[in-house]
């Protein structure tokens, strides 16, 4: 008898262990938002380096911002790092998501490497993640001064990516934002 | 202290299912029969030593030693005892040291209730076990270590359970599913010991079923019960939501639905082995699929706890071994089996059988499972093969899945009454004329009553579609039970009692099949009339407002609030009145849990056979107004009624005679020689 078929679902598991093997590796997927052109999602959770102190979207106060999805264990956070913190010198006002961490943890990090975050939502179960669809960690939204999310990358922004996807965008709300 | 007593523990029972792995199996190929005996000793002992580390881990929990981390992760000292315990298996190190714990069990009872095996089979499946619980063993001691302490300085309190698995469904959801994830590592084992010997003929699938269908009963009822909690505690009033992790635990359930089938053929006529073979290593393989996607961080979902993407490679790499390495043996061995001993004849069957309806079954059932898996993995293969970023929603899933159970539904209600080898159509289409005209009416005049008023905008075809099915299928069934009752009562044919007497002595399983069956329809009616009649009204409320929706008024009577245990609460008072009478006080809850600062929402319901009312709190608005969600779903409670049905019909299959009764000729058939 023809012993080939046999062989098929040992071959389409090879096949699958290996997408599986990549997407390990890779970062997460750069899914178009749904949530481009809604409002930011309602939360309410701790500051990263105050506990005691409440974080929610009213703490965004009306500002052009970031809002950055970042954890200690995500390895592109640490490429992406330094370009947040040159960013946060040029007045790119920046809002961490600590997503899925431990606080103790996210503190040391953040003080080896600068903190470039005008405060950090600490958000260890992933909650204001799942409201947001993260996908994984670096994601990076651009908010506007009504709160309104305008762009989301999934993935490192760098120079390259800000001047290809951010730049333009949030120099013309932020002139937008000074307008009003 | 005790934590590292529960630490040592652990790495004994680790030592101790190394020993089962090898020992047994290398006793069976040299035929030392003491070597193989102790592999039954070995599963006992390491069941001890697993609990005896569970138990560690649960009297952590208990007395909040939080100089464990994972203990200070999710547990607080005002949590209340029962939610300490299950918070053992909250998060993702003590739910795998609960995967292990099953495992053991499982390991455990096939030592115990396989003296009727050959023991060259049951050493083999007790090795194959032992292999798999080494496997979990290493993880859990090398990337994801419960008992790991925070020393010198250990928190004075916990971070506290998630505030969503603070609830009666996750103390025993997790148990439940896992029991039939990990149930499926017996079918595994018992394949792949087939594999190795050779051997794989009827009496191979006499023993392996009740264990098969016992996984799969324990995996049914699981399933059940996570929709059942994530409907009335997630507060969105939903009970599916194609979500990597329910999509982890459909796909070893479709699988497993099409092994039970399609073992029942390998049973009574030797036939679809090699096929039978392969669902029962895919049904694991899936088990273990479902634990990668879930622990490695590439997919997010409500279920995701910590991720962790070391982890991810651990569980690949084992995941590989596993699948890879029995899927290569069955390539490899494939053909022995189908070559059996004692074969003269090949088992042949006509194109309208029994055979065909259960292959039919087969490939609609793996079909199903097919298109879920390539939902839920094609945002990963999309973005390796740069093909474009697409994330894949319910309308892919429904737009599959709802047209293939339809067709199942179609096919149930013939192959209940088709026959082994050869079926004559004309009979079924006789068999089927009655339950079509009756099913068709119920369909064409049922949707009538149900919607609110008797037009032609309301007239639902999806309502009408659902009905059919579902009584296609229940009158179907019914109708050969009466038939089979005819058969038993000897002359008297209209004697109604005769035909009671001879209930008692239709076979378990065929109850079984039957009860399984019908709760099938129930649960499709369930999920079609929900979904068509379902009213949701979003609205505005201060005490003393009055709503209708779809005929029942609610009234916001009063807020109030309320402490509890571990959370303070805003709590309404809502009253439903049906033509004014009234018929149900909700308490709806908005909880602020103090530890995490989380606020949830506890919705409140009133449930019916026939419909639920389901109230849940939005946000405060201005003044004393809340925003407040009231919902009256039809039927959806049938969709767990239809659950536990089909999870009892499975019961009712194990406990079948045929399985203890033929002990004794199997333990003479089997003697050890035709094994190797």
């Amino acid at each position: 008898m023809n012993r080939l078929p046999l062989f098929i679902p040992f071959a389409l598991c090879l096949a699958l262990g290996a997408f599986l093997f990549f997407s390990l590796g890779k970062d997460p997927l750069d899914l178009p938002s749904a949530l481009v052109g809604e409002p930011f999602p309602e939360f309410v959770l701790e500051e990263l380096h105050e506990p005691e102190r409440q974080v929610s979207t009213e703490d965004f106060d009306g500002q052009v911002l970031l809002v950055n999805v970042w954890a200690t264990w995500c390895f592109a956070c640490r490429i992406e790092h330094p370009w947040l913190n040159s960013l946060a010198k040029d007045g790119v006002v920046i809002v961490g998501l600590n997503y899925k961490d431990h606080r103790k943890l996210a503190q040391d990090w953040l003080q080896e490497r600068g903190d470039p975050y005008q405060f950090s939502i600490f958000d260890p179960r992933g909650i204001l993640g799942i409201d947001l669809g993260v996908y994984g960690a670096p994601e990076t939204y651009l908010v506007d001064a009504e709160g309104v999310i305008r762009h989301r990358r999934v993935g490192v922004v760098d120079e390259r990516v800000w001047n290809e996807e951010f730049r333009e965008l949030y120099q013309q709300l932020v002139d937008e934002a000074n307008d009003q | 202290m005790i934590a590292e007593y529960g630490h040592v523990a652990l790495i004994i029972a680790l030592c101790l299912s190394i020993a089962q792995a090898i020992v047994p199996m290398a006793g069976s190929f040299a035929g030392y029969r003491t070597w193989m005996r102790l592999g039954h000793s070995l599963a006992l002992g390491q069941l001890v030593f697993v609990a005896i580390s569970f138990a560690c881990l649960t009297t952590a929990f208990v007395q909040d030693d939080f100089s464990l981390q994972y203990v200070a992760d999710n547990s607080n000292t005002l949590l209340p005892t029962q939610f300490k315990i299950s918070a053992v298996w909250g998060a993702h190190e003590g739910s795998l040291l609960l995967w292990a714990l099953i495992l053991a069990v499982w390991s455990a009872a096939v030592a115990l209730f396989s003296s009727h095996l050959p023991l060259v089979l049951s050493s083999r499946v007790l090795s194959v076990l032992g292999a798999i619980s080494v496997g979990f063993g290493l993880f859990i001691l090398l990337t994801s270590n419960p008992f790991a302490r925070i020393l010198p300085f250990s928190p004075t309190e916990g971070g506290d359970l998630n505030p969503l698995l603070q609830d009666f469904g996750l103390i025993v959801h997790p148990p439940m599913l896992y029991m039939g994830y990990v149930g499926f590592s017996v079918a595994f084992a018992f394949a792949v010991a087939a594999l190795i010997g050779g051997q794989f003929d009827s009496a191979w699938a006499r023993w392996a079923r009740p264990w098969i269908n016992s996984a799969w009963v324990f995996l049914t009822i699981g399933i059940t019960l996570g929709s059942w909690w994530a409907y009335y505690e997630l507060g969105w009033g939903g009970w599916w939501f194609w979500d990597p992790v329910e999509n982890a635990s459909l796909m070893p359930w479709l699988v497993g639905t099409a092994l039970v089938h399609s073992i029942s053929v390998t049973e009574k006529r030797g036939a679809f082995r090699s096929w039978t073979l392969l669902l029962a290593i895919l049904a694991f393989s899936l088990s273990l699929l479902g634990t990668f996607l879930v622990r490695s961080g590439v997919l997010t979902s409500v279920h995701a706890f910590a991720n962790d993407p070391e982890r991810g490679v651990f569980i690949l790499a084992f995941l590989g071994l596993v699948v890879g390495s029995s899927l290569l043996l069955f390539a490899l061995r494939g053909p022995v089996v189908q070559r059996q001993q004692g074969d003269t004849e090949a088992v042949s069957y006509s194109g309208l059988s029994r055979e065909m309806m259960l292959l039919l079954n087969n490939v609609l059932l793996i079909s199903a499972m097919a298109m879920i898996l390539i939902g839920t993995l094609y945002p990963l293969i999309a973005d390796v093969l740069d093909l474009g970023k697409i994330s894949v929603g319910p309308p892919y899933f429904n737009f599959f899945f709802v047209p293939m159970s339809l067709g199942l539904m179609v096919a149930m209600g013939f192959a209940v009454f088709s026959r082994w080898k050869k079926t004559d159509a004309n009979m079924l289409l006789q068999k089927g004329m009655v339950p079509f005209l009756i099913s068709l009416s119920a369909a064409l005049i049922l949707p009538l009553f149900l919607a609110e008023s008797i037009s032609w905008e309301t007239y639902s075809m999806t309502a009408v579609i659902t009905l059919g099915a579902s009584f296609w299928v229940v009158t179907m069934s019914l109708e050969d039970l009466w038939q089979k009752l005819d058969r038993g009562s000897s002359k008297a044919a209209s004697n109604v009692s005769s035909r009671l007497k001879s209930l008692t002595k239709l076979p378990g399983s065929y109850w079984g099949m039957q009860v399984a069956h019908i709760g099938i329809a129930v649960c499709a009616l369930g999920v079609g009339l929900s979904s068509v009649y379902d009213v949701q009204k979003d609205v505005r409320m201060v005490p003393g407002d009055r709503v209708e929706v779809a005929g029942y008024e609610f009234t916001f009577d009063n807020l109030s609030f309320v402490q509890g245990p571990n959370f303070g609460a805003s709590r309404a008072q809502i009253s439903a009145y049906k033509n004014d009478r009234l018929v149900a006080v909700l308490h709806p809850e908005k909880r602020k849990y103090e530890a995490r600062n989380q606020v949830m929402t506890e919705a409140a319901l009133d449930a019916g056979l026939t419909r639920d009312l389901y109230v849940s709190l939005g946000e405060p608005l201005k003044g004393d107004a809340w925003a407040i969600r009231l919902h009256v779903k039809p039927f959806v409670r049938c969709i767990w009624l239809g659950g536990l049905m089909i999870g009892l019909g499975g019961l009712l299959s194990v406990m079948d005679k045929r399985y203890r009764r033929r002990r004794k000729p199997s333990t003479q058939s089997g003697t050890e020689a035709t094994a190797l």
